[in-house]
């Protein structure tokens, strides 16, 4: 489902000097439908890198990503537009928001995007949030004066709302606590079970070994590190 | 797919002095483009030019029209051109006194864009305008009032729906949330992605407000000196911009 080949990645800071820094050589691994797998690695060895070039979200400058069968390195930006409004899902560690939108809205828009009547997708949101603890008091409200526990829960309830063939998790039990955690882990384990193919960043180490079906240490796709 | 419009080559100058040169890109139904860049960069004289209030000087506007299928809209005819102003395109500009009547009711300003293409019947015309004012969240007891009596942020929403009450395919806007507090122009933003996800709409946004394109835009365009330096999906121009002046302008943004 996720299929990456001979991927690189630099960046290059034009306004510091012209810096070219190489983050991430000639990576090839692939994740099947049903399958979840870890990267590892120290801070700095590219894990975000990587997932935010699988998103579309950082250019790759060699190689093929294939989701699904589309390439995100050769795509136009509406064809990844399509692929991450059907197939694939994110999950960042941060929440980014209209203001102002409740938190009901926020959770349901994935599903409205897709053209699944409000009622509808209003419903599995509410389940949702029902499901991570999100008092019900505080639906109507913006997730933007929430604390950070809660925008994380709001965040991983919009990630799950739609049931994505393909999913990127980064940190998803990050600053939770064990029950909202063990919620978590359960909605990763169901996505599974329905034949998602997921990748995940998890410092969480029985988290990992418990969702988790292999493991990829991205430090040695690091040119500096692994050289 | 064939696109909703295609710009190719478009050049505008004035005098020795560049405008915009040689732009071209593809929009699709749907779609929501952003155009960025400081001050002086083309943006706004790319949008006059492909919305028809100035004429290039080379290039081409195709458009795919409802009955004909894609024309260039630049050599159509002006009578042409002005239909397609009143129908399937709108144009949102960034100080709502130029694309408004103030010295007409909130009511009339709407229903003018409705007579204008050939409704007649009175009390349909009023019903659509206050069913217009409801959803850009102006109270219907303000009907009959004039847009000199609106804040800012009211008039800028009326202009909003003057413009789409005729269910245009095409938004042009400049700069739509320019001059506004930053409640009313959350508030703006959450409406207009409302909007465009409910009636299918594709957008141009010209703006040099990099949050406000981040969460209303699928692409981005970057100008400077009246060139594209960059183009591409919001989030990864954003996120990880290729071109010296693109890293310049997003790592120039204040945090909050």
């Amino acid at each position: 489902m996720i299929e990456l080949k001979n991927v690189s990645k630099t960046f290059t800071l034009h306004n510091q000097g012209s810096a070219v820094i190489e983050v991430i050589s000639d990576v090839s691994f692939a994740v099947a439908p049903g399958e979840c797998l870890a990267l590892t690695g120290a801070s700095g060895a590219g894990k975000s890198t990587l997932m935010r070039m699988i998103y579309g979200n950082y250019l790759t400058q060699a190689g093929e990503i294939r989701i699904g069968g589309l390439d995100i390195v050769k795509s136009e930006p509406r064809d990844i537009v399509k692929l991450r409004r059907d197939v694939l899902g994110y999950v960042s560690q941060f929440l980014r928001v209209v203001p102002r939108v409740p938190t009901l809205d926020v959770v349901a828009e994935p599903l409205r995007a897709l053209g699944v009547p409000a009622d509808e997708a209003q419903d599995r949101a509410t389940a949702l949030l029902t499901q991570l603890n999100i008092p019900e008091r505080l639906w109507s409200l913006s997730p933007t004066t929430f604390s950070g526990g809660e925008q994380q829960r709001v965040n991983i309830a919009r990630g799950f709302a739609h049931s994505y063939p393909a999913m990127l998790l980064d940190e998803p039990t990050a600053s939770l606590d064990a029950a909202n955690r063990e919620v978590v882990l359960s909605l990763i384990e169901d996505a599974k079970a329905r034949g998602a193919a997921i990748m995940g960043i998890f410092h969480d180490e029985a988290a990992r070994t418990r969702v988790c079906d292999r493991e990829i240490d991205v430090g040695r796709f690091t040119p500096g590190i692994a050289a | 797919m064939t696109p909703l419009l295609s710009v190719q080559g478009i050049t505008k100058r004035y005098g020795a002095h560049i405008g915009c040169a040689d732009v071209s890109f593809d929009l699709y139904p749907g779609e929501v483009m952003g155009i960025v860049g400081e001050s002086g960069s083309g943006k706004s004289t790319l949008l006059n030019c492909m919305a028809g209030h100035l004429t290039p000087d080379a290039g081409q506007v195709v458009f795919d029209t409802r009955t004909d299928g894609p024309r260039d809209t630049i050599t159509m005819s002006e009578p042409e051109r002005r239909m397609l102003g009143r129908t399937d395109w709108a144009f949102v500009h960034q100080h709502a006194r130029d694309g408004l009547r103030m010295g007409v009711s909130a009511g009339g300003n709407v229903g003018e864009r409705l007579m204008a293409v050939g409704e007649r019947h009175y009390g349909d015309i009023r019903d659509k305008a206050t069913d217009w004012l409801g959803r850009v969240e102006i109270d219907a007891s303000r009907v009959d009032d004039r847009p000199t009596t609106f804040s800012g942020g009211m008039q800028q929403r009326l202009q909003i729906a003057r413009n789409l009450v005729t269910g245009p395919r095409l938004v042009f806007m400049d700069e739509p949330t320019g001059g506004l507090d930053v409640s009313v122009q959350a508030r703006l933003l959450d409406l207009l992605r409302g909007l465009v996800r409910d009636m299918g709409l594709s957008a141009i946004i010209v703006t040099h407000d990099l949050a406000v394109v981040r969460l209303l835009a699928d692409r981005l365009m970057v100008m400077k000196s009246g060139r594209v330096v960059e183009a591409g999906l919001t989030d990864q121009v954003l996120d990880d911009p290729q071109h010296a002046y693109s890293q310049l302008l997003v790592s120039s943004v204040l945090q909050v």
